[in-house]
């Protein structure tokens, strides 16, 4: 291996390492807050780049269909729990939130597939859609669940991770979906050469974790975050609602998997299932933080990443089984690190 | 789980012989199924155990199934042995893997030995796949079939019978491992971790014997699948298969063996259906039988998350039996009663939460016989100071001798190995549990019965007399007529009471009880008290932090008075009532 290769090697890894690094903060943000273990964060960044993809071909995604599905257990949930309550006055904003506002949007995706939007348009759309659906996850799944142990909610992502595959294959099919580069110039520096490509997903990552620290350093929804995460009880008795946390946090957790999966559609050919591998990697960087620490889980990220691309060159049928035993090593060394036994919530 | 009654009985019988007679009048296809049912139901109820009664899940327990047939299929077809001895050889490839993986995860929180099962799962279905010598892809065939002495297993009639033997005795063991001592502590793993630690249990270790119990459980799964298959390939050890396992457990219903059955029979004959039914209906091929079943476990997961067996075994409903054996009570532990001058010595204790300062430099010291009274106003630092001697909190600094042995840097259950007891101020029972068990457990250390011991029924001797000292810590707190009773039904004086009868049921040295008066009426609390002094005439001491200042009064030898982390005064009952500071601390001065 000679300087050049190597540099192609991080630089692989340090563009891939960059995309499961947004998935590993998005892991962190959704367990600190929610205590939920986020599997099924994967499909979401699958839904991202196979939405983008139908939108560049002009047809309209499978989306749409999802969408509509979630949107209408959505109301029943929502008339059910309003019914139950005594609280139906409040149904018609309720039904406009959980079934109005993802039924225009997914009408909206209908109507443009075929207009040929703008690229950052198609892309704005995409976040769009793919966000929409954390909110509504959140609101069918786990709000009913707030309650429950770490491990119940642990089987149940395990189960939304299964319903989430199988739905995928129906409303997207088979077929796996590239979409093209957001640039093929490249900049030589020496003897190494970086693809602009690259260049733009780690940048564009750098630009989003940007973002959430401006909003969870400035703003009041992510100061309520904050607090839900650092102490539940105690949050919720200063007046953050735990269902209003869980539904921010479940929508920022998926525009982060939406937008890496705009960002990996480039790089690599998504199948309706292929977002379950990387979110596990993404696992992998965020368990390196304790599932607790935003910077450590990027760093984590990184080096998964990292590994990945130098594994591929030296044995690379074996990648994926180097990516996922370096858990073990990980794990020994936080175990150790533990001292007293840990009891759970 | 002791049944007295009819109904269970002829249930299980119905079954047994339902399980017996369908290979000789159903379709050969029925069989198959009946033989999957068998083989996934021996791997569910390594679940039931893992996840059901300790609380720790696996989504990996497919690869330990294919590490079982993968050894086999390998050493029989290249190395030529026999299959009866590869089985023993996959069950030790399959328990040090089991043991390296629990040991690095389970003394953490529970969610990290269901991640790393996931990550190790795909890893070895990954590597079964890329290794030429296993075959690869396209997998290893030729391997032999089993038999007996002769007799060949090669027809699915055959293995069946051999299949469900297996079942049987699996479920047999494991039922009988829930009632035993060690199966105790294992309930106690689900919620009651530090409880269980406080009696002896070292959770980390117990919970990795659970984990090797369901590996070791699927290996025997996987074992028995390659010599019916005589193939193996990697498909049926993924990850989506492992999860399928678990989610047999849960809705079969993972807090009874028989779970495992319900939950097996149930996914497998549901999944034949939907693969049928589903593709046809959509118009599509593809596995969209995944979707049903993880509607069915989310909704199950919302609504009732106990699964299916609870309804059906409320069809047969038990009894819950109403006798204790006569048995003599297991030995005490302790042969000689402490002389040393101080029993415990605390020594410039101090305890620090980030700033706080919780504790500040105590010091007191317990005789051997005397009942010591530690007390004062709320915030004092007086639980913080039981946690620090019953080693539920790590010291900042200073030291605690116990019997002059330093105990300031030992786990719970080490401390419990040196006698000492303890009661938790926040009611800690197993409340689906009876009193009679939940005593039980506090006599973990005098028994010794492990887990192979308790699964072949060779503990009944030593369980007979840990139940007979169970029955005489309750007979003497005056709970008798609750010994049978669910822990959770008991009113919360009563529960307390069952606290001190579990720390009693240890036979410690030092005796500590966290409030044990709170929530008691007038003539409870005498009864207490009374208790109390009885145990102390028996030479047992006495460290009783308490809120309530009469019942204190009456009672202690010697008091300590807190206030803000510090000792405010130190003497006897009459001394300290008359003392300024103590005085200003409670009724507050100026």
């Amino acid at each position: 291996m000679d300087l050049s290769i190597a540099a192609l090697l991080a630089q692989d890894g340090i563009t891939n390492g960059a995309i499961y690094a947004l998935l590993a903060l998005a892991i962190v943000l959704v367990f600190t807050v929610t205590r939920v273990i986020w599997i099924p964060s994967g499909e979401f960044l699958s839904y991202g780049t196979l939405t983008l993809a139908g939108l560049q071909l002009g047809k309209a995604p499978g989306t749409v269909g999802l969408l509509v599905a979630l949107a209408i257990v959505a109301g029943i949930v929502e008339v059910a729990s309003s019914w139950r309550r005594g609280e139906l006055a409040r149904l018609p904003w309720r039904l406009l939130l959980w079934v109005g506002i993802p039924l225009a949007i997914a009408l909206v995706l209908a109507r443009a597939a075929p207009l040929h939007w703008p690229f950052p348009l198609q892309v704005m759309l995409t976040l769009a859609a793919v966000t929409a659906m954390g909110p509504l996850q959140y609101r069918i799944v786990y709000q009913p669940l707030a309650d429950a142990s770490v491990l119940v909610l642990l089987i149940v992502s395990v189960a939304v991770h299964f319903v989430l595959t199988g739905l995928g294959l129906w409303f997207f099919g088979a077929e796996g979906s590239r979409t093209p580069a957001f640039s093929d110039a490249s900049l030589q520096a020496g003897a190494v050469v970086f693809s602009a490509q690259s260049l733009l997903v780690v940048l564009a990552s750098l630009l989003l974790i940007g973002v959430l620290y401006l909003f969870f350093g400035t703003t009041l929804y992510g100061k309520a975050l904050r607090a839900t995460a650092v102490n539940r009880i105690g949050a919720r008795l200063v007046g953050i609602s735990p269902s209003f946390a869980g539904t921010l946090t479940f929508a920022l957790a998926a525009l982060l998997c939406a937008f890496s999966g705009v960002l990996i559609g480039p790089i690599t050919t998504v199948y309706y299932d292929s977002g379950f591998l990387v979110s596990l990697k993404g696992f992998v960087g965020a368990i390196i933080g304790g599932l607790v620490s935003y910077p450590l889980a990027a760093a984590g990220a990184l080096l998964v990443g990292l590994l990945e691309s130098f594994s591929s060159f030296w044995a690379s049928a074996f990648k994926e089984v180097i990516v996922f035993t370096l858990i073990i090593p990980v794990l020994l060394w936080r175990s150790l690190a533990a001292h007293h036994h840990e009891e759970d919530e | 789980m002791r049944g007295t009654s009819v109904a269970p009985r002829v249930a299980m019988t119905a079954f047994v012989v339902l399980l017996v007679v369908i290979p000789w009048i159903a379709p050969p296809f029925w069989v198959t199924l009946g033989n999957y049912i068998g083989l996934y139901s021996i791997v569910a109820l390594g679940l039931v155990l893992l996840t059901g009664v300790a609380g720790q899940t696996s989504f990996g327990q497919a690869a330990f199934v294919g590490l079982g047939a993968y050894t086999s299929a390998w050493l029989t077809t290249h190395a030529a042995w026999s299959p009866w001895l590869t089985l023993p050889a996959a069950l030790v490839l399959t328990a040090a893997m089991a043991l390296a993986l629990g040991f690095i995860t389970l003394r953490m929180k529970g969610h990290y030995l269901p991640l790393a099962t996931i990550a190790w799962g795909i890893a070895l279905y990954l590597t079964f796949g890329n290794l030429d010598w296993l075959g690869g892809h396209t997998g290893m065939s030729g391997i032999p079939a089993l038999s007996i002495g002769g007799f060949g297993l090669r027809s699915e009639r055959r293995y069946y019978a051999l299949i469900w033997a297996v079942a049987l005795a699996a479920l047999w063991a494991s039922r009988n491992l829930l009632d035993s001592r060690p199966g105790r502590a294992l309930r106690a793993m689900k919620g009651g971790l530090e409880m269980a630690e406080a009696f002896g249990v070292d959770g980390a270790r117990l919970k990795t014997v659970a984990f090797v119990y369901a590996a070791l459980l699927a290996c025997v799964s996987g074992w028995l699948y390659a010599h019916l298959q005589r193939f193996v390939n990697p498909t049926p050890f993924g990850i989506n298969q492992g999860i399928e396992y678990l989610f047999m457990a849960v809705i079969g219903g993972a807090a009874s063996v028989w779970g495992a059955v319900v939950g097996a029979a149930l996914i497998t004959v549901l999944k034949e259906v939907l693969q049928d039914v589903l593709p046809a209906l959509l118009g599509r091929s593809g596995n969209f039988e995944i979707v049903v079943f993880g509607i069915v476990m989310i909704v199950l997961l919302q609504f009732a998350r106990d699964g299916v067996w609870p309804w059906l075994a409320r069809l047969a409903p038990t009894r819950r039996a109403g006798t204790v054996p006569a048995a003599s009570p297991l030995p005490s532990r302790q042969a000689d009663r402490p002389r040393h001058a101080a029993l415990l010595a605390v020594r410039g204790v101090r305890k620090t939460f980030g700033g706080l300062v919780a504790v500040d430099d105590l010091s007191f010291e317990i005789r051997p016989g005397e009942i010591l009274g530690l007390i004062g106003p709320n915030g004092a630092g007086k639980s913080t100071t039981f946690g620090l001697i019953s080693g539920s909190l790590r010291l900042s600094g200073g030291e605690i001798l116990f019997r002059g042995r330093s105990i300031g840097s030992l786990t719970p259950y080490e401390i419990a190995k040196l006698g000492i007891g303890r009661t938790f101020q926040h009611v800690r029972l197993l409340g689906y549990m009876s009193v009679l068990d939940n005593v039980a457990l506090g006599a973990y250390l005098r028994g010794r019965a492990g887990v192979l011991r308790a699964s072949l029924r060779l503990d009944r001797a030593e369980e007979a007399r840990t139940r007979a000292v169970a029955a005489r810590a309750i007979e003497r707190t005056g709970l008798r007529t609750h010994m049978f009773d669910e822990a959770g039904s008991l009113p919360l004086g009563t529960q307390r009471i069952v606290e001190v009868a579990r720390a009693l049921a240890a036979d410690p040295v030092l005796l500590l009880l966290d409030e044990p008066a709170a929530g008691l009426r007038f003539l409870e609390k005498k009864a207490l008290a009374d208790l109390l002094r009885g145990l102390r005439s028996e030479g047992m001491t006495i460290l009783l932090v308490e809120h309530d200042m009469e019942f204190v009064m009456g009672l202690t030898d010697r008091l300590v008075v807190m206030d803000f982390g510090e000792k405010l005064a130190e003497g006897e009952p009459d001394a300290v009532r008359q003392n300024p500071a103590v005085l200003e601390a409670y009724l507050g001065g100026t």
